[in-house]
């Protein structure tokens, strides 16, 4: 799993490839919290369009991102989700709880669809 | 001489422990969360060679990832050396006078005994984090049973191939 950050003004968005699972849902983790904790970033984007797996704990890390940025009142974003991601999220009826997207553009723009 | 029933004559191996009757594949593997995607890449050709739909194919790929999360987390403590064994065997049923194919994965660690009370799903209204694996485990598969045997913790779990539907849904 690779996992990289660009910014657009006052985006964060966070480019995540490959596999997210135990052995690397706390890099996800840490690096979600720090954005929305720490650097207080408005928006935070997640581009899960090149995540083919995401199991429970990564999901979980996901949760923590979204509750740590309703805690300080920004948003968090997911796009791109596989069929297996969006099942799991489905699976865990979370998925209508996440801001979700089909592609960048639309995350952007703010134009809802699940 | 004795005659021996077909049916309990196949019994009669089973309790001789003939397991490699129906055996597909055999894993053994540290508790390395680096290993979980080597161990999913095979679960899910396998199910493709049993002939699970594709969402089937996902759904066991995810009850033996989770499960092995659970192993590694719960029973080990996050230690990465310690020993897991899979077995993947090929099981047979009768329902509604149907006979159906299935695949059963026997998964043992040698970690301490799991509290029952610990086997428990969380409601899922609750919206945070942890407590889903047992969850995808238990919708994923037909059969999950849990038992403490030997020194070893034991999962078993079981899921049976569904036929596609005539217009191709599931």
């Amino acid at each position: 799993m690779q996992i990289s950050s660009r910014q657009l003004d006052k985006t964060t968005i966070f480019d995540v490839s490959g596999d997210i699972d135990l052995a690397n849902s706390p890099a996800i983790r840490k690096a979600l919290l720090k954005e929305v904790r720490d650097n207080r970033t408005p928006r935070v984007v997640m581009n899960l369009s090149k995540v083919r797996y995401i199991d429970s704990s990564g999901v979980a890390s996901l949760v923590e991102g979204l509750k740590a940025s309703r805690d300080v009142g920004s948003r968090f974003i997911l796009f791109g989700l596989s069929t297996s991601a969006r099942e799991v999220l489905q699976l865990s009826r979370l998925l209508k709880i996440f801001e979700v997207y089909d592609n960048e553009e639309q995350a952007l723009a703010g134009q809802q669809t699940i | 001489m004795k005659f021996l029933h077909p049916v309990r004559r196949s019994k009669d191996r089973e309790r001789n422990g003939n397991s490699s009757r129906g055996l597909l594949l055999k894993l053994e593997l540290p508790s390395d969360p680096s290993l979980l995607c080597a161990v999913r890449g095979a679960v899910e050709r396998l199910t493709e060679v049993v002939g699970f739909t594709a969402p089937d194919c996902r759904a066991v790929t995810r009850a033996v990832d989770e499960a092995l999360t659970n192993i590694i987390r719960h029973s080990y403590k996050g230690r990465p050396d310690q020993p897991i064994e899979m077995l993947f065997r090929s099981v047979h049923q009768q329902s509604n006078g149907k006979p159906s194919e299935g695949l059963e994965i026997l998964m043992s660690d040698r970690g301490p005994s799991i509290e029952r009370a610990k086997l428990c799903m969380r409601e899922l209204e609750e919206v945070k984090p942890g407590g889903l694996g047992l969850h995808f485990i238990k919708q994923s598969m037909d059969v999950v049973e849990f038992r403490r045997a030997n020194g070893a913790n034991r999962l078993r779990l079981v899921k049976y191939v569904r036929a596609a539907k005539q217009d191709g849904t599931k």
